[in-house]
């Protein structure tokens, strides 16, 4: 903190130590990562719901769509359903994930922390992106066997992990925003889904491209929308969450 | 100590806060007193910055609110209605967060510290989920000392708390303001005020009507001055 002290009245205190705003930032960011992973570990809330979700949209795409095993394994297929899942198991592990901080007020607890309230935002989407992570990583396996596809290509898991990063990003931001509403269950798909759109779009031509196994030339403008994006929607989290949690 | 001038506070087309004007000192332990719905709350969580000002000036320890906030959230304890607790982590590991989140050197420490204090030693290993009302409370008053703050804000910090916890509050309070700490608490409980207090503020319709100090008015008479600052408002 370099801020001017206007007036003195008491001397430094102990146990307020004088850290670089890097290291406060980075430690509080780091306490807001462990506190959610070792209450999910405790109570296994938002990972066990969003593996059922997960699971049961694959039957359930299974018996709707009713398709020959040929169909099922095109990747435009392959991608888009995949996609659906991670979007919407997503949306239940953010929900989740802020309703926690509701429950008991803990949203005002993070907010009173002197720190850089980007710190918690930066903490609480990293947790999510571990959440979500850890459900594509389950997931994964488990349709390739179903379904009989090869989905262990370094592309595919390149482009889930940057279309995670900016759904995740967004997704943390506007949660904040929802958990302050009544209807917040509601409202987050509602603000989410259209936001997050142009990720949705290109991680899923992206994974198509590299499951047919298309030219890099197709596949990299994809990549990069995806890349841009992340950047994009990160730097606008950081910048406006402050006014978002404030009242 | 805290300084607030003019300060308004709307949400949407109602006006909560009037234009408060509003000093304390250091040292001083300054009982909030009103009816529901007066402003209260509000007021306190503009002092903790979880609240924008719409209008007018808050200088806490020297830091103006909102551009210094950070500054001035270092030095400030809030115990609120609601716990700021996490159901799913223990005691200490609550402890252990809020800590990490405040800075606090010699964590390990001073958690064992704080938690002996508030008396929650032996469940300090429980999940908060499986605490009672009180046994909340009590953490929660754990957790906005944990890092020693020079002001400490309290609403209604004595709702929930059995006879025991209420005498150990008590005790922090006293601790607190005799270490020079400056304090204010809203409360219903007139008796328990005049026995804390060292000035009492009557808040109206989002404006102080009365102040008086402890010195100046007869504990017996607190009631009576209560009626009256309402009255006239
Ligand atoms: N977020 C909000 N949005 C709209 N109105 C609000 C909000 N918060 C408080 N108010 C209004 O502000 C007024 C003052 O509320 P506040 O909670 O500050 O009262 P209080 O003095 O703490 O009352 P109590 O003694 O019941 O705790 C009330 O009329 C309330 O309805
Ligand atoms: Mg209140």
């Amino acid at each position: 903190m370099t801020i001017e002290r206007e007036s003195s009245y008491l001397p430094e205190k102990q146990g307020i130590p004088a850290d670089s705003k890097a290291v406060g930032f980075l430690r509080a960011m780091g306490a807001v990562v462990w506190k959610d992973l070792s209450a999910e570990i405790r109570s296994r809330e938002l990972l066990s719901a969003m593996l059922i979700f997960a699971l049961l949209v694959i039957l359930i795409f299974n018996f709707a769509l009713d398709l020959d095993p040929a169909t099922r394994r095109e990747p435009t297929i392959t991608a888009g359903v995949l996609w659906v899942i991670f979007v919407f198991a997503g949306t239940l592990g953010l929900n989740r994930s802020m309703a926690i901080e509701k429950d008991r007020g803990c949203l005002d607890g993070l907010l009173l922390a002197p720190v850089d309230r980007s710190a918690i935002y930066f903490g609480k989407a990293l947790g999510n992106l571990v959440f979500m992570l850890m459900v594509e990583f389950i997931v994964l396996p488990i349709y390739s066997l179903l379904y009989n596809v090869n989905l262990f290509n370094p592309g595919l898991l390149l482009v889930i992990l940057l279309g995670s990063i900016g759904y995740v990003a967004v997704g943390t931001l506007l949660a904040a925003m929802a958990v302050q509403a009544r209807t917040r269950d509601i409202l987050l798909p509602i603000l989410l889904f259209p936001v997050v759109l142009p990720v949705i779009l290109a991680a899923v031509k992206a994974s198509t491209g590299f499951l047919d196994g298309s030219e890099m030339e197709v596949i990299r403008p994809w990549i990069n929308l995806l890349i841009a994006y992340d950047i994009i929607f990160s730097a606008v989290a950081f910048m406006v969450f402050d006014y978002v949690v404030e009242e | 100590m805290i300084k607030v001038r003019k300060l308004v506070k709307r949400f949407g087309l109602k006006t909560v806060l009037r234009g408060m004007d509003f000093q304390a000192d250091q040292g001083e332990f300054v009982a909030l007193l009103g009816p529901n719905g007066a402003g209260k709350t509000t007021f306190l969580r503009i002092l903790a910055s979880l609240s924008r000002p719409t209008m007018g000036g808050v200088n806490i320890a020297g830091y103006r609110l909102p551009d210094q906030a950070s500054a001035v959230r270092r030095r400030l304890g809030v115990v609120s209605h609601q716990p700021l607790l996490y159901g799913d982590l223990t005691a200490e590991e609550n402890l252990r967060f809020y800590g990490r989140m405040y800075g606090v050197r010699d964590l390990r420490s001073r958690v064992a510290e704080v938690l002996e204090l508030v008396g929650l030693t032996p469940r300090r290993r429980d999940l908060v989920r499986t605490y009672s009302r009180g046994m909340q409370q009590r953490l929660a008053i754990g957790r906005a000392v944990l890092h020693d703050p020079d002001v400490m804000l309290f609403d209604e910090p004595h709702t929930g708390l059995d006879q025991d916890a209420s005498a150990m509050l008590d005790t922090v309070l006293r601790e607190v303001a005799a270490r020079g700490r400056t304090v204010v608490m809203t409360s219903h409980d007139l008796a328990r005020a005049a026995d804390l207090a060292s000035r009492f503020d009557v808040i109206s319709r989002g404006v102080i009507t009365a102040s008086v100090k402890r010195d100046e008015i007869e504990p017996n008479n607190l009631l009576a001055f209560y009626r009256q600052a309402l009255q006239e408002a």
